[in-house]
């Protein structure tokens, strides 16, 4: 993470996509787009499209990993082979276990786990289209698959990346960004319960440089929850416009 | 004591609520003195109480409960039922024969894999599956009618406040209906026509159940529906 050989902002502050320092991607989100899934949602964040899925509560198989005392969740992160522009082989790699198992600790102190013990809750985030910032994207929309499948909750997740990039604090990392630019800060935040479940840093920051990536990335969140919130209303809204019409 | 919402505004799941000397009911939690929503749903004030009207759930089984279900497997001494719920219910042979004995009773002659019950949850609490028992007049073996599957959440809003939705829909259809708790509604008439007439009505419900004056609605889709076939 050296000297970058491509400028990535320019002298007026706009980054290589149009964005300023401080702006997200476009974001577009679904709730409840599959009908075989308990809940479902997807989200299509710049380049990204990622689809999430939830099963459960239900019984667990196999049946000795069921836990006496609450519910287990399993959540599998994974890239399509088309996600990326080189063929990913379809196996789970390291990276992707290791995000699965971030997913699912961003979630679980959010979910009331502990008032279905012996069950299960699987959680299928599928990447379609991979530019950086996944792990933040998957988080978003498990939430949201979650509490479309109707899943007693403390509180959305919401989750955002900030970084430092030539030399600057920028919000929202995409694919080029994350791998020429210095640091990396993924974010997920539940915004009501105003707590962190999940803090990764890669690269290097000074303290204040990472005080003020934290910041900006939970501000990120906060705005991130508006469009979440709406998301998932708007599901029902579409039914309550055609009760009134008739 | 400030509330955040109005009465059947839509809230998401951790929407601060109320703050303040309220008591939390279905689908909100507390923490300090503040009330939290916990699903996505219709946040409802009543007194002191507030609670939310999921939009989309899951059954947990009640004691007392009545519940269609299906048998998934005949075992030695019982049947497995799938209620819809998280957990798979238990149907003892001893509540069905009054002797029962292993080697003599082949239970798959009482209820088959696939056979469809009318039951009542007898015992359940966290630590174990739940008992059934259809020890009770009208319970046992489903043989006729079909079965709507519709979101638990939405099962009140099918019987009504004090029955009248589901009056209403048993006397324009001439159907038979029994609400199960766990989402499985038995539509039982002498026509198909009146059946699939009151299945559409039973899915209008569901898809409309946060509106008001609902059941005027669909008894006015029947009679409708009902001109329209003559």
């Amino acid at each position: 993470m050296n000297q970058s050989t491509i400028k990535l902002i320019d002298e007026n502050g706009i980054r290589k996509d149009g964005r300023k320092l401080d702006e997200l991607r476009p974001i577009k989100i679904t709730v409840g787009v599959l009908s075989n899934a308990d809940g479902s949602a997807y989200i299509e964040q710049g380049k990204n499209k990622i689809l999430a899925a939830v099963y459960g509560p239900r019984e667990v198989h196999p049946r000795h990993l069921a836990l006496p005392d609450r519910a287990l969740l399993r959540c599998r992160y994974h890239m399509a082979p088309f996600s990326v522009e080189e063929r990913k082989p379809p196996a789970p790699s390291r990276r992707e276990l290791e995000l699965s198992k971030v997913i699912r600790e961003a979630l679980e102190p959010t979910i009331f786990l502990e008032q279905y013990p012996r069950t299960s809750i699987d959680l299928f985030v599928e990447v379609l289209q991979a530019d950086g910032g996944t792990r933040c994207a998957g988080a978003i929309v498990a939430s949201l698959a979650l509490a479309d499948a109707g899943i007693p909750m403390r509180d959305l997740v919401v989750a955002c990346a900030s970084g430092k990039v030539d030399g600057q604090i920028v919000l929202d990392l995409n694919d080029i960004e994350d791998k020429e630019g210095e640091a990396d800060v993924p974010v997920a935040f539940a915004p009501n319960l105003n707590t962190i479940t999940l803090l990764q840093m890669d690269g290097l920051l000074t303290i204040e440089e990472f005080e003020k990536a934290l910041n900006l990335a939970i501000e990120g969140c906060r705005r991130i929850h508006a469009l979440q919130r709406e998301a998932l209303k708007s599901k029902y809204v579409a039914v309550k416009e055609e009760a009134e019409v008739e | 004591m400030p509330i955040f919402y109005e009465n059947k505004q839509l809230v998401t799941p951790g929407d601060l609520l109320a703050e303040g000397d309220y008591s939390a009911d279905s689908n909100t939690y507390k923490e300090g003195n503040k009330i939290y929503a916990s699903r996505l749903g219709l946040v409802y004030y009543e007194e002191k109480r507030v609670s939310v009207v999921a939009l989309n759930a899951f059954y947990i089984p009640l004691t007392s409960d009545l519940v269609i279900g299906k048998i998934a497997e005949v075992n030695l001494h019982g049947w497995t039922v799938d209620i819809n719920a998280p957990y798979s219910a238990l149907l003892q042979a001893s509540d069905v024969l009054n002797k029962f004995k292993p080697q003599r009773d082949d239970l798959s002659r009482i209820f088959d894999v696939g056979d469809l019950i009318l039951a009542k949850i007898m015992t359940y609490d966290r630590t174990r599956d739940p008992i059934l028992t259809v020890r009770e007049p009208g319970l046992g073996k489903i043989n006729r009618g079909q079965i709507v599957k519709i979101t638990p959440t939405k099962i009140p809003r099918v019987i009504g406040k004090k029955g009248s939705m589901i009056n209403m829909l048993k006397k324009e259809t001439g159907c038979k209906i029994v609400v199960g708790q766990n989402g499985l509604v038995l539509v039982d008439g002498g026509r198909p026509e009146d059946e699939g007439l009151a299945i559409v009505a039973i899915h209008k419900i569901e898809q409309e159940a946060h509106t008001s004056g609902l059941t005027d609605r669909v008894t006015e889709m029947i009679r409708k529906e009902r001109e329209a076939k003559k």
